[in-house]
C-alpha cells in the first residue's frame, strides 16, 4: 500500500476525453428558466468557474452535472459517463459539496466523516481528509460549534474522503469572511495540485481570478463568456480602468456642465465609456499617455474632479462590460 | 487505491447510518426522557392512583348515633353521624357515599348515587348492617373465601396500553423529527448526491429502533413486574415478536408522515392528527370496547388498538399469536402498506 502525505493523486490522468460535456442544456421551473441552452466542456485536471450573480443560473447548472437534476433538454456527460447508466460508478468517482447542507450539529467532525467515508468504497482516512481540511484541532468538536470557515472545511473534507476525480463546489466561500475565504482558497488550490477536475460555481470574480483556469461567465440561463481571466480581462479591450466624477468650476452659473463623452472617446487608447451613479468609467489601454490625456480635455471642458481613481480591469469589469450591471445588482 | 484497510464495521456504510443514529439520539437528553424514563414516571403514577388498597373502606353517615353504630358493625363501612343537612352536603361533595336517615315511622331511608358503583355497594352494605343489628338473621348460611387475582387489576389493564403507547411515540417522532430536519437543512440532498444506497439511510432508522426498544421495552416491562407484578402469563419470545412488529409499523407509519413534509410545522401537525386519535380511540387508559358500535370498525381498523389487543392477549390473557390473528395481520397491514407507498413517494430533496 502507498503511503501518501498530500491528497493522493486520482487515477484519471491516463483517461482519455473531456471530463465534462454539456451539450443544449435547458432547465425551466414554473415560474423561470433558469438553464437557457448551454454548452460546455471542460478538461480533465481543470480547474472551471462559473461566474455570475445570484439566480443567473449557476447553481443549477452544477446540479445538473451532479446528477441531482434532471434536465429538461440536452446531454450530459461526466468522465465519458452519463447520469441513466453510470449513475452508481459516478457517484463513486465524484466529490460533491452543496450550497447551504448543515451536518447534523450534534454529531462530531470525526463521526461525520466516517460517515461520509463508509459510502466509498475507495478513497482517503478519515485521518487524512481532517488534515487535509486542517481540523486537525477540531477532529473532536460538535459540528454546532464549528465557525462558518470550518463547517465550510467539513463540507469540502465530506466530498473529498471518496478521493473523487472530480469535485464540484456550489459557492464555497459565500458567507465567508476574508480570511476564512483565503483559507479555503488555499485548499482549493491543494486540491488542484493533484490532477482533480474543479468545477465550481461563484459570484466572487476574485474568486473565479484566483482559482480557475478558465471562466464561464453566466447571465439569465447562458453562458455569455468564456475564457480564461486573462482573456476575459483582454477582451474587453483596456487592461485598465479609470473611474471619476467631476464638480463644475465655474459653480456660480446655473447650467450645469456635463462631461463631453464623444471628446474623451477621442483620447487615444481610450476604448468605452459608462456612468454608473455619477461615476465615469473608461476603459484604457495605456495609462501612462491617456491619464495625462484625460486631465486636459476634463480642464478644456471646465470641469474640477471630484475623484479619480485606476485599477487593473477585473472580471467584474467584464460582467460590467457585457450585461451593465454589476455581480452584485441581485 | 485506498491508503488504509478501513475495518468491515467502519466501510459499512449501513453500520454507520445506524451508529450516526444512536449518537444523535443519546445527544438529545429529552428524547432520551421521553423514550425511557416518562413510560417508567407514568406507570409510577397510574400504579400509585389505582393500586390495589386492601378492600376499600367505604364513608357513610347516620342522623342518629344508634344507626351510625349499627352501620360501623359492618368492617367495610366507616360511620360518622350528620344532621340532615350536613349529611346531604358531604354527599354533594363526595366526601360519603351514602347517608341513612331515621324516619320518624322507625324505618330508615337511603340516601346515594345510584350511578356509582361504591355508592350501590356501600347501599347494600349499610342495608345489611342495620338489618342484622335488628335482629335479621341469614337464611343460607354462607362464608367468604378471598382470591386476589394477579391480571383483573387496573395497573394490569393499563401496562400493556402504556407499553403500546411507547411503542407508538419514539417511533413515530424519531423518524419523522429525524427526516423533516435532514430535509430542511440539505442534508438528505447531500447525502442523495454521496454514493450512499438510499434504502440503507431508511433502514438504519428501522435498525437504531429495533435496538432502542430492547432497551426500552424490557426496563419499563421489568419495572411493571418488579413494582407491580404485572402477570406475564403469553410466550415472551411471542411478546417481543408483537413489539417490533408494533414498532416496525409504526416507523412505516412515520415514515410515511415524513415523506412529503418540508417543515417541521407541517409535520408536527401531521404527526398529531395520526396519533391523537389513536391515543383517545386505541384503549390506553380504558377498555376500546366503550366506544359505541358505530365507530368500532374504525377504532378496530386503528395500528395502536391492534398492537395494544395483541400485548394484552399476550400478558394478560396468554394467548398465542395464532389466536390473534385478526390484530396481527392488522398490524402487519399497516407496516406493508405505508412503507410500500413511502417508498414510492419519498422526497430525497
Amino acid at each position: 500500500m502507498q503511503q501518501q502525505t498530500v491528497v493522493g493523486k486520482t487515477s484519471s490522468s491516463h483517461a482519455s476525453g473531456p471530463a465534462l460535456l454539456l451539450r443544449g442544456l435547458r432547465k425551466s421551473f414554473t415560474d423561470v428558466t433558469a438553464v437557457d441552452g448551454l454548452d460546455l466542456q471542460v478538461a480533465r485536471g481543470e480547474c472551471f468557474g462559473l461566474l455570475g450573480p445570484n439566480g443567473a443560473g449557476k447553481t443549477t447548472t452544477i446540479e445538473i452535472c451532479e446528477g441531482l437534476t434532471t434536465p429538461d433538454e440536452g446531454t450530459v456527460e461526466l468522465l465519458g459517463l452519463n447520469w441513466q447508466t453510470g449513475a452508481n460508478q459516478l457517484r463513486q468517482r465524484i466529490g460533491i459539496q452543496l450550497q447551504e447542507t448543515q451536518f447534523p450539529e450534534k454529531l462530531k467532525v470525526e463521526e461525520t466523516l466516517r460517515l461520509f467515508r463508509s459510502f466509498f468504497k475507495q478513497g482517503i482516512s478519515v485521518d487524512e481528509s481532517i488534515k487535509t481540511a486542517q481540523l486537525e484541532e477540531k477532529r473532536n468538536s460538535r459540528v454546532g460549534g464549528l465557525s462558518g470557515g470550518q463547517k465550510q472545511r467539513l463540507a469540502m473534507a465530506c466530498a473529498l474522503v471518496g478521493n473523487p476525480e472530480m469535485l464540484f463546489l456550489d459557492e464555497p466561500t459565500t458567507g465567508l469572511d476574508p480570511q476564512a475565504r483565503r483559507h479555503l482558497w488555499d485548499l482549493v488550490d491543494e486540491l488542484k495540485r493533484g490532477g482533480r477536475t474543479i468545477i465550481l460555481t461563484t459570484h466572487y470574480m476574485d474568486e473565479a481570478e484566483r482559482l480557475c483556469d478558465r471562466v464561464g461567465i453566466m447571465d439569465h440561463g447562458k453562458i455569455i463568456a468564456l475564457g480564461t481571466p486573462q482573456e476575459l480581462i483582454a477582451s474587453i479591450g483596456g487592461e485598465h480602468i479609470v473611474e471619476f466624477s467631476t464638480a463644475s468650476a465655474r459653480a456660480a452659473t446655473d447650467t450645469p456642465h456635463e462631461v463631453e463623452v464623444a471628446a474623451m472617446l477621442a483620447i487615444s487608447g481610450i476604448q468605452s465609456h459608462r456612468v454608473d451613479a455619477g461615476l465615469h468609467q473608461l476603459s484604457v489601454s495605456h495609462l501612462h499617455t491617456a491619464v495625462p490625456a484625460i486631465f486636459a480635455e476634463l480642464t478644456a471642458q471646465g470641469l474640477d474632479l471630484s475623484e479619480f481613481r485606476t485599477h487593473s480591469a477585473t472580471l467584474e469589469d467584464v460582467f460590467v462590460g457585457l450585461t451593465g450591471r454589476t455581480l452584485r445588482d441581485e | 487505491m485506498s491508503n488504509q484497510a478501513p475495518s468491515r464495521f467502519d466501510s459499512s456504510s449501513l453500520a454507520q447510518l445506524t451508529l450516526v443514529r444512536f449518537r444523535l439520539f443519546l445527544r438529545e437528553p429529552e428524547a432520551v426522557f421521553w423514550t425511557f424514563i416518562f413510560p417508567i414516571l407514568l406507570a409510577v403514577g397510574l400504579g400509585l392512583a389505582f393500586r390495589n388498597r386492601p378492600a376499600d373502606i367505604l364513608q357513610v353517615a347516620a342522623t342518629t348515633p344508634q344507626l351510625t353504630q349499627k352501620l360501623a358493625s359492618d368492617k367495610g363501612l366507616s360511620a360518622s353521624t350528620m344532621t340532615e343537612a350536613e349529611g346531604t352536603h358531604a354527599l354533594a361533595t363526595g366526601s360519603i357515599l351514602l347517608l341513612a336517615v331515621q324516619q320518624p315511622s322507625e324505618s330508615v331511608s337511603y340516601k346515594y348515587d345510584d350511578t356509582n358503583p361504591d355508592a350501590r355497594t356501600a347501599r347494600l352494605l349499610a342495608d345489611r348492617a342495620i338489618q342484622t343489628a335488628s335482629g335479621l338473621k341469614e337464611v343460607v348460611p354462607s362464608s367468604n373465601q378471598l382470591v386476589h387475582e394477579k391480571g383483573a387489576r387496573y395497573i394490569d389493564f393499563v401496562v400493556p396500553g402504556l407499553l403500546g403507547m411507547n411503542l407508538m411515540g419514539p417511533a413515530i417522532w424519531g423518524l419523522v423529527f429525524a427526516i423533516v430536519e435532514a430535509r430542511q437543512k440539505k442534508l438528505l440532498k447531500r447525502l442523495v448526491a454521496s454514493p450512499m444506497p438510499r434504502w440503507q439511510y431508511l433502514a438504519s432508522f428501522l435498525l437504531s429502533r429495533i435496538f432502542m426498544l430492547c432497551v426500552e421495552v424490557v426496563v419499563f416491562l421489568a419495572f411493571a413486574a418488579i413494582a407491580f407484578g404485572v402477570p406475564f402469563r403469553g410466550s415472551l419470545w411471542q411478546l417481543a415478536f408483537i413489539c417490533i412488529l408494533t414498532s416496525l409499523s409504526f416507523s412505516a407509519l412515520g415514515l410515511l408522515i415524513s415523506t412529503r413534509a418540508k417543515t417541521m410545522e407541517a409535520a408536527s401537525g401531521l404527526m398529531n392528527l395520526v396519533m391523537l386519535p389513536m391515543w383517545i380511540l386505541s384503549g390506553v387508559f380504558f377498555s376500546a370496547s366503550r366506544f359505541p358500535a358505530v365507530i368500532q370498525p374504525f377504532v378496530r381498523a386503528l395500528p395502536l388498538t391492534a398492537a395494544i389487543d395483541c400485548i394484552r392477549g399476550n400478558m394478560l390473557q396468554g394467548m398465542g399469536i395464532q389466536q390473534m390473528v385478526v390484530p396481527m395481520a392488522t398490524l402487519l397491514a399497516w407496516l406493508v402498506i405505508p412503507f410500500a407507498v413511502s417508498l414510492r413517494i419519498f422526497r430525497w430533496r
